[in-house]
């Protein structure tokens, strides 16, 4: 017998979840711009509604072009399904949203995106659920912050912008044994550069605004569903695992078992939240998504050329990246990201604030704004934006430092990269 | 819901409304390392359309305690026996694979039972490559992947699942991982392996007979299916396109459209 064949990772990036659109033999995936999906007959149109068939009934809920993204992203991760959103904050409120209500605890690590902080920290207790921030190396802080009405475990597989890597598997068993799921935060390193789900993580979350889409012209989320999760000997989800009255007493563990996550995220969430993708948004996001393997590679090969000089500029005071050896989690990173650990990078430049804020001014090719991900390279600083609403106990915490710049590396010829920090960086420093 | 059929607790989903056994029944049985949610949407349709549904988790399969049926021909005594704990005197049987297999011999050997008979994904034998069965033996997630490659068409290699952000491949995985583990897939693919009566069951099915097979299916070609459909006296045939051997998720709606068809008003 012929040994399993399954299409690679490449070829998914640019054909998963499309089939050729069977009205016109399209080959690029068609936006369909319709709110709304007319029925055949009453009783076709009653089973879609009542969750019978498969299909479209109305864009809020599904949509042809947003389908395939979600398709080829839950193939790219190693999925049962996915939820594409408005943004990646939307992903994140989904799947809490999802699994928990009023008295709902969240187990998080410290080193988060500042607004991830800011819903965790400030708006999610104005609706009765509570988070434990833990430093994300802190393993047994995991286990100790975990309560009896904790109902997930939350993190990122980058620290942001610290750039810790998640101990994932640890971190899992941790959450497994206290029968939670873990979900995990993979903007940064995109399923080409870690798949969280083979190292036990059972929810991925992505800002698709970042390397997924790649171009920086789309605001998108996806939330995707690992199917290892069982929810039904967990016993703490009544969410997935009781009848619910929205949909005639549904139970969607016992309905669709390892896909239950997904389906009822996308038939209560996006149904009562409407935080839902646009169909060209989906668009946006699939021309990035097919040259993905490309672009990741480019970006790790230029961020490696990145360190080599930032390691040897005298106007730099440290350097932080997981591939850099004196990196506390350097093996760890070899062993869960093997092709490359990202392509964001955190400098400390010497003279501090001041000689930062100068820097940042002075830099032609790289862009100030407040964004990662893109084509182009980026750089900021995080204490005065991304991460302004924290106190000095939380910036401390979350490993910002006054003098940190954050940079994201981008496509651009490596030689312009250092070309432009050595003019930046000199300038600066002179003041 | 759960019953108790030879001593062991079974659970069997109902399609989201209760078994009523004074109305018509209708019993969808899976196929090998699976369990009831491969019938999620069709189960759910029938039930909300007049129908009782009893779609079980084998025995040893997902939610049902129990050891996986030794031989086809036991898992076919045991469907009858789960009429019996439902209070069903009659049902329509709907099977796909290893439950189809069962199915064709329940109807043979207790034609007063089984109103209809409708076969998804099934020959008159179900020959496993001894490869697979070894797999399945030492290395489930290696026969994991041989199942998950052999048994779709493009829609689970590729995608394009007519259920929206979906993955065929990836749920069939994690389905098989729950479902078939502890040797249940094993068990399952030697009982196929090893069944011998399929054609003197064929010649003995007397109620209406439905095949559905997958035109891409490499697991039961519709060669094979079809050759079975011509030795069930009146059997009707659908082949449906673009589909492997899981045609209730590779294509739901004309599964469900034959169904419908097939099994009339409740």
């Amino acid at each position: 017998m012929a040994a399993p064949k399954h299409p690679r990772f490449a070829t998914l990036s640019l054909h998963a979840g499309q089939q050729p659109d069977p009205a016109t033999g399209a080959r690029a995936v068609p936006i369909y711009q319709t709110t709304s999906y007319v029925f055949d007959d009453t009783d076709h149109a009653a089973s879609l509604f009542n969750l019978e068939r498969p299909g479209f009934i109305y864009s809020r809920i599904s949509n042809p072009t947003v389908a395939v993204l979600e398709e080829r992203l839950a193939a790219l991760e190693g999925g049962v399904g996915a939820v594409c959103t408005a943004s990646g904050q939307a992903a994140l409120h989904l799947a809490i949203v999802t699994l928990m209500g009023q008295g709902g605890h969240i187990v998080a690590s410290a080193s988060l995106y500042g607004g991830s902080v800011n819903l965790f920290a400030h708006t999610l207790p104005r609706f009765g659920i509570s988070t434990t921030f833990v430093k994300p190396r802190d393993l047994d802080g995991f286990r100790k912050a975990i309560r009896p009405e904790t109902r997930l475990v939350f993190a990122e597989v980058l620290g942001n912008p610290g750039l810790e890597v998640l101990n994932i598997p640890a971190v899992a068993e941790i959450a497994h044994k206290a029968r939670l799921p873990l979900m995990l935060d993979s903007t940064f390193a995109t399923p080409y550069l870690c798949r969280p789900f083979e190292h036990g993580a059972d929810i991925v979350m992505h800002s698709a605004t970042k390397w997924l889409g790649g171009h920086g012209v789309a605001i998108a989320g996806a939330l995707i569903e690992a199917g290892r999760f069982d929810w039904e000997r967990s016993g703490l989800f009544p969410t997935l695992t009781e009848p619910y009255a929205g949909y005639h007493g549904i139970d969607f563990a016992e309905e669709f078992g390892p896909q239950a996550f997904v389906m009822r995220a996308r038939a209560e969430g996006l149904r009562d939240f409407g935080a839902c993708m646009a169909p060209a948004t989906a668009f946006y996001i699939l021309q990035g998504v097919e040259t993905l393997p490309v672009r990741m590679e480019r970006h790790v090969a230029n961020t490696r050329r990145i360190l080599e000089f930032l390691k040897t500029a005298s106007e730099v005071g440290w350097v932080v990246h997981p591939e850099l050896p004196e990196h506390p989690d350097h093996a760890l990173a070899k062993k869960l990201l093997p092709r490359g650990a990202g392509s964001i990078v955190s400098f400390g430049i010497k003279g501090g604030r001041e000689a930062g804020r100068a820097f940042i001014e002075r830099v032609e090719v790289f862009s100030h704004l407040a964004n990662v991900g893109d084509a182009k390279s980026l750089v900021i600083h995080p204490a005065s934006t991304t991460h302004q609403q924290m106190d000095a106990g939380q910036l401390k915490a979350a490993g910002v430092g006054e003098d940190m710049i954050r940079m994201s590396v981008g496509l651009e010829d490596a030689d312009d990269l250092i070309d432009d920090l050595k003019q930046a960086l000199r300038a600066a420093v002179k003041g | 819901m759960h019953l108790s059929v030879d001593g062991a607790e079974v659970y069997a989903h109902t399609g989201g409304r209760p078994f009523d056994p004074h109305r018509p029944a209708a019993a969808f049985v899976h196929g090998a390392g699976l369990d009831h949610t491969v019938w999620a949407l069709q189960a759910r349709y029938v039930a909300h359309h007049g129908w009782s549904v009893l779609a079980p988790d084998l025995p040893g399969h997902g939610r049902s305690a129990g050891k996986a049926p030794v031989s086809v021909a036991a898992l076919a005594e045991w469907i009858v026996k789960l009429l019996d704990a439902a209070g069903a005197r009659r049902a329509a049987l709907i099977g796909h694979s290893m439950g189809a297999a069962a199915c064709l011999e329940a109807a043979a050997r207790h034609s007063a039972r089984v109103a209809k008979l409708a076969l998804l994904g099934c020959a008159a034998r179900m020959q496993v490559h001894p490869d697979l069965i070894a797999a399945a033996e030492n290395d489930p997630a290696l026969a994991r992947e041989m199942i998950v490659d052999w048994a779709h068409g493009p829609r689970g290699r590729i995608g394009g699942n007519p259920a929206p952000g979906l993955s065929i491949a990836h749920a069939a995985r994690r389905l098989i991982d729950y479902a078939g583990a502890g040797g249940v897939l094993a068990q399952d693919l030697k009982a196929c392996d090893a069944w011998a009566g399929g054609a003197e069951a064929a010649a003995n099915v007397a109620c209406p007979t439905l095949l559905i097979l997958g035109a891409e299916d490499r697991m039961t070609p519709a060669k094979a299916g079809r050759a079975l459909a011509g030795a069930i006296k009146g059997a009707e045939l659908a082949v449906l396109p673009e589909c492997g051997h899981m045609m209730m998720v590779e294509q739901p709606d004309l599964t469900l459209d034959r169904l419908r068809k097939f099994l009339g008003a409740a």
